[in-house]
């Protein structure tokens, strides 16, 4: 990185907004030793998740229906999951019904790992395999997961699930198996190929559109717009987390 | 602890292919090697020799360059070593002891864990993930599975 690059001056900073528009232009070179690799893949494969990014999600709770599964059945599909609910399935998105106890106002909304900046779960994780990618996607490492559960309990909004009992027919690209703790990924397979996460897709298509993933960096993006239209919340804002899923309408 | 037990195992496996590879000087013939199916491609992404000493190196360096930082490229992931290497007979790589990993594996006696979290058969693709690689394409279930009007 020679001295233009630098994050802090003005003229990358115009730059990096150039790229950004610029970004569906295939293989244009655009600055000396920048070039885009085809059309509408804003990373190739060999190229690393970048901190220029920060995946995000903004879900309105008004927009989503009474009993409706359908972004829990999507996330089950797209990674293996059985669907059980029992203490002992993996569930890394719920949906969950709260009550104003004063009004009796009942909502319904779906929960699942808020992709926190500063995330608890990864302080407290002895061995480094809880992890937050570049990009602000928390992930676990199974290869150095050791299954001791610290994860689970530091997590304030319960996202974690440890596999009690051995896997067969994971999806191959959703290695998952028995001893480890796993959590939503933001299905990190598909945002690597720039599709939206399962969950989202699911509610879009079913004509819900309660979600709105996208790059919280990226002032452009439909996410920032939203967010920069109405008024939404953290969960447990109190934490100071910084989560990467906000709510809206709770 | 487990984890750990995995890279004693790991190392115990170059050991034992380095042992395996002695095996094969014609001044030991008669022993009986491993018999292991041919995969589907010409050739394999590295030498054959490089490979048999090397490739729980290049699948480690793989891991941790896909897992932690994203990248994605194709030419040393477990995923299509899998592709390649999947049995005719049982379509995949360690379902039984002729398989791909496992002929080997079971010959040196060298457990390996890999198949506890990854799929040991190939899988079907997206279309968008058409360009990727050279492995025939079939509609996906996954992406079938969100389309409008199922679960419901
Ligand atoms: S929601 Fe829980 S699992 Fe997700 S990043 Fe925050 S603490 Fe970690
Ligand atoms: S269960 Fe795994 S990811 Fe969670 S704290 Fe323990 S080692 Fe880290």
């Amino acid at each position: 990185m020679n001295e233009h690059d630098k994050p802090n001056s003005v003229e990358a900073q115009a730059r990096r907004d150039f790229l950004k528009t610029g970004a569906l232009v295939a293989g244009a070179t655009l600055a000396p030793g920048v070039l885009f690799y085809g059309v509408a893949h804003s990373r190739a494969p060999e190229e690393a998740a970048s901190s220029d990014k920060r995946f995000g999600l903004l879900i309105d709770t008004t927009k989503c229906g009474d009993g409706c599964n359908d972004c829990v059945s999507a996330c089950n599909t797209e990674n293996g999951l059985t669907g059980e609910t029992g203490p002992q399935d993996s569930q890394w998105i719920r949906k969950v019904d709260i009550k104003d106890l004063r009004t009796g106002y009942v909502q319904s909304l779906p929960m699942m790992c808020q992709h926190c900046e500063n995330p608890p779960c990864v302080d407290v994780c002895p061995t480094g395999a809880s992890m937050k990618r570049a990009d602000g996607i928390v992930l676990v490492d199974r290869h150095t997961c050791i299954g001791c559960r610290y994860c689970m309990m530091a997590c304030p909004y319960k996202a974690r699930s440890f596999v009690h009992e051995p896997l067969t027919d994971q999806n191959p690209e959703v290695p998952r198996g028995k001893g480890c703790v796993e959590s939503c990924t933001f299905c990190v397979q598909r945002v690597d190929r720039d599709e939206q996460p399962a969950c989202v897709e699911a509610c879009n298509t079913q004509g819900h559109n309660a979600m709105i993933f996208g790059d919280l960096k990226d002032p452009e993006s439909a996410l920032n717009k939203a967010l920069k239209a109405a008024s939404s919340i953290e969960v447990r804002a109190d934490l100071a987390l910084n989560t990467g899923v906000r709510y809206q309408g709770i | 602890m487990a984890r750990l037990a995995k890279w004693l195992r790991l190392a115990a496996l170059m050991f034992a292919v380095a042992f395996s590879a002695i095996a094969s000087i014609p001044a030991v013939a008669g022993v009986d090697l491993p018999k292991i199916e041919k995969g589907k491609g010409d050739k394999c992404v590295e030498d054959t020799q490089y490979m048999r000493r090397n490739h729980m190196d290049l699948l480690k360096h793989h891991r941790d360059d896909t897992m932690r930082k994203g990248i994605r490229t194709t030419k040393h992931s477990l995923k299509k070593c899998v592709e390649c290497h999947a049995s005719e007979k049982s379509g995949s790589v360690a379902a039984s002891k002729e398989d791909f990993c496992a002929a080997c594996h079971s010959y040196a006696s060298v457990k390996l864990d890999c198949w506890d979290c990854h799929a040991t058969k190939p899988g079907k693709k997206s279309p968008t993930q058409l360009g990727q690689g050279g492995v025939q394409m079939q509609s996906s279930p996954l992406i079938a599975a969100t389309q409008p009007g199922e679960s419901k």
